[in-house]
């Protein structure tokens, strides 16, 4: 710490302090407010902090979170780490990582997608994962190919640092193309309709079992690394078993990314993977949680359509349990809800689905036309009591689950949850409102269903539509291939989901 | 119209203008008419391939800039869905779809492109006086009160576009609506899209049919004169309740 300037030093110990008010107050980890108020008193500190030891950055719409962690259990192989913790991937929250010792310690930092560029300049970083680009939030403006153009510039300001990119997502490898060395990974794509327009020339991209291309001649890399199965990969032509104790194929694309990033550090690929077994949550995504009396539910994270596409291959690999569906749209989740109709939730057919949240019956209409019988609740925990099984799958989108495992931690410790009003969305929402760094002063009325939350017990629950003899269903739908032209935390906001 | 060939719907350049859940409308109007026994075929038209021009209704959906300017210029290029209108097809159009159906619309690049000319509105990034600065981007829940010629309750829905529109003189055609909340074309006259014969353009974007089923069988009244009864699915009536009281809508 001897070559920090004074100011940064200064800088840290503020933060610091901030940060234990901020837990005594019981307001989270105190990463992002700490982190805020060090960034104030010494502007350049994320530069000086990060000057002291080797970074990585982590971006994407999906998976940074478990990416990040994934990443620092195989740099650990190697001694100390640091990380940022509870989804805090701004500037903020990566400054409170940086300034954890010891300081020449290497740090795995996750960062949102938007604001790579402002933190990669400052930090550094000798290489940056870029796992995939998708719509999310649209309502914030946050179209994917302005994001691939801001991560290919980024490359220009970064000579010698490595892009560990997905050259499966066309926006991702067209942003790494750009830069000084590429590591490609095939992490897979679940979610193509964001991969359809060339994002250098805008012609539509060919596809094939094998790959994308377009006319212009960008096409996608011949990768290093590539998911090869279930529990394989392919490891620089060699063939590497990976068990994890993550769920999905979506997660072994995760520690893939990983893996290589870790490579460039020295880890050994088996290395790396061993040290990746025995992750089974990361910030309470796949983790089992309580949801009031003979009820436990699996918590799974779907914020935009690739990750709930992402989550329905995820259900599909799992036992057939109930499915639990929490769906609100709070400023931190995108106000606009309209992008449950890119998902293809006709692949729910089949399933015991209850639907909950603050926007429960504008989830329940696409459901309806989507053919899928299910029943309607105010929360999920009422939602899972109805449920034919003890331990039911819940999907939820960022504020749903957030709220949900601050009401099941509760519940954890034996405080009487009462599942609505004291732990209720809008406590914690203000409390995130006031420290989200990104939130609009828009004005918005917080949509506030009080006949739903006010009065559970009066709320009037309906069958699913399966009850009604009323609807004919002549077919001519496909479930299985999405609709026609679709293939497919408790933090203190310091991050934007 | 036979109830024997299936009601054909085109959704037009899903790559292009699909950007939040627009292919949703396909789907409600496709249901909408099965629930009702009434075959329906849902025609995705993939951007480079000609539009066909035998469909009877054509979907526009939301688009970012550039894929806007593309989509405009294949259905110029190929001219099927301006044949198809000549013969009485329905196009519901939203968001940058409403714009690419107008007469001309502003490009990232800065110039005006040519519209399908299908409704006879201009989109502009605004229309005060040169030197002002233009108007923020019109991003939230919108409701609109339907002309009375329509005999529509209030339509639902969610808006998100930078563009401001208004008829040109002598334009034929009504607004859709009055706008109850929210931006709408953003002119002074408070209104929102726009209806002309059998062609819709709105802001309203995405799925906004979801919540609008009238909206919807309005459409499919269109193609097919009176339809059989539906024993309207439960869950839309408490969306629009919902809704109601969240937007505050008595
Ligand atoms: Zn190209």
């Amino acid at each position: 710490m001897t070559s920090l300037t004074p100011r940064t030093r200064a800088a840290i110990t503020v933060g610091r302090l901030a940060a234990d008010a901020s837990r005594r107050f019981g307001r989270g980890s105190g990463e992002m407010i700490g982190g805020k108020l060090a960034l104030r008193v010494s502007a350049g500190a994320l530069g000086e902090l990060a000057a002291q030891r080797p970074c990585v950055c982590v971006s994407a719409t999906n998976g940074k979170t478990t990416t990040t962690r994934l990443l620092a259990r195989a740099l650990g192989t190697l001694g100390p780490v640091v990380s940022n913790s509870g989804g805090a991937n701004m500037a903020a929250g990566v400054l409170t990582a940086l300034a954890r010792p010891p300081f020449d310690a290497p740090a795995a930092l996750e960062v949102d997608e938007i604001w790579l560029p402002k933190v990669a300049r400052e930090v550094r970083p000798r290489a940056v994962v870029l796992l995939n680009i998708s719509r999310d939030q649209l309502d914030r403006s946050n179209e994917t190919r302005r994001i691939a153009a801001l991560w290919r510039q980024l490359g220009a300001e970064l000579p010698g640092a490595t892009a560990v990119a997905n050259c499966d997502d066309p926006l991702v490898a067209w942003a790494a193309e750009g830069w000084s060395r590429q590591l490609w990974v095939s992490a897979g794509q679940n979610w193509t309709a964001d991969g359809m327009v060339c994002p250098s020339c805008a012609q539509l991209l060919h596809r094939n079992d094998f790959g994308w291309w377009c006319d212009c001649g960008l096409a996608r890399p011949e990768p290093s690394v590539l998911v090869s199965g279930s529990d394989e990969l392919v490891w620089f032509g060699r063939h590497v078993h990976a068990k994890l104790d993550l769920p999905g194929r979506v997660n072994l694309g995760n520690a893939a990314m990983a893996a290589a990033a870790a490579k460039l550090f020295g880890v050994e690929v088996d290395d790396a993977l061993a040290a990746m077994t025995g992750l089974g949550d990361v910030e309470g995504r796949y983790k089992e949680v309580p949801l009031g009396p003979g009820r436990r539910g699996r918590m799974l994270l779907a914020k935009n359509p690739a990750g709930w596409v992402e989550m329905m291959e995820l259900l599909g690999s799992s036992p057939p349990r109930p499915v639990v569906v929490d769906f609100n749209s709070q400023t931190a989740d995108g106000r606009d809800p309209s992008w449950i109709w890119d998902v293809p939730f006709e692949r729910l057919i089949g399933r015991e689905v209850h639907v909950a949240g603050e926007r429960r019956h504008d989830m329940s209409v696409r459901l309806a036309y989507a053919q899928v019988p299910h029943d309607v609740h105010p929360t999920a925990e009422q939602a899972a009591a109805g449920a034919g099984a003890a331990l039911v799958d819940v999907v939820a989108n960022y504020t749903a689950f957030r709220d949900l495992l601050v009401r099941s931690a509760a519940r954890a410790r034996g405080e009487p949850g009462p599942p609505t009003a004291a732990f209720g969305p809008a406590g914690v929402a203000d409390a995130v409102a006031t420290l989200d760094e990104t939130a609009p002063a828009d004005g918005y009325r917080r949509y506030d269903d009080r006949t739903g939350y006010a009065s559970p017990d009066k709320y009037e629950n309906h069958d699913g539509y399966d009850s009604r003899g009323g609807y004919r269903s002549e077919g001519g739908y496909r479930g299985d291939e999405g609709y026609p032209g679709r293939s497919g935390g408790a933090d203190e906001a310091g991050s934007r989901p | 119209m036979s109830g024997l060939s299936a009601t054909r719907i085109a959704l037009i350049y899903p790559e292009l203008l699909g950007t939040y859940g627009d292919g949703g409308n396909a789907l409600v109007l496709e249901r909408r008419l099965a629930w009702r026994g009434l075959p329906a075929e849902i025609v995705p038209v993939r951007a480079g391939d000609p539009v066909p021009a035998d469909c009877d209704i054509y979907l526009l959906g939301g688009g970012e800039d550039e894929p806007q300017v593309l989509a405009a210029e294949g259905m110029r290029r190929t001219g099927g869905v301006t044949a198809a209108v000549q013969r009485g097809a329905v196009v519901l159009a939203v968001c940058a779809g409403y714009q690419v159906v107008g007469e001309s619309f502003p490009g990232s690049d800065g110039l005006l492109h040519d519209g399908l000319g299908l409704l006879e509105i201009e989109t502009r990034r605004s229309f005060g006086p040169a030197g002002e600065p233009v108007p923020p981007r019109a991003v939230g829940d919108i409701v609109v009160e339907p002309g009375p010629a329509l005999g529509l309750p209030p339509l639902f829905g969610y808006e998100n576009h930078g563009g401001r529109t208004r008829p040109v003189a002598g334009a034929g055609g009504e607004a859709l609506g009055r706008v109850r909340r929210g931006v709408g074309d953003g002119t002074a006259a408070g209104t929102d899209g726009r209806v002309s014969g059998r062609v819709v353009g709105t802001y309203l974007h995405g799925p906004v049919l979801a919540q609008n089923p009238a909206l919807a069988d309005l459409l499919l009244t269109w193609v097919h004169g009176g339809l059989p009864a539906l024993a309207e699915p439960p869950e839309i009536e408490l969306l629009r309740a919902a809704r109601a009281r969240a937007l505050e809508v008595a």
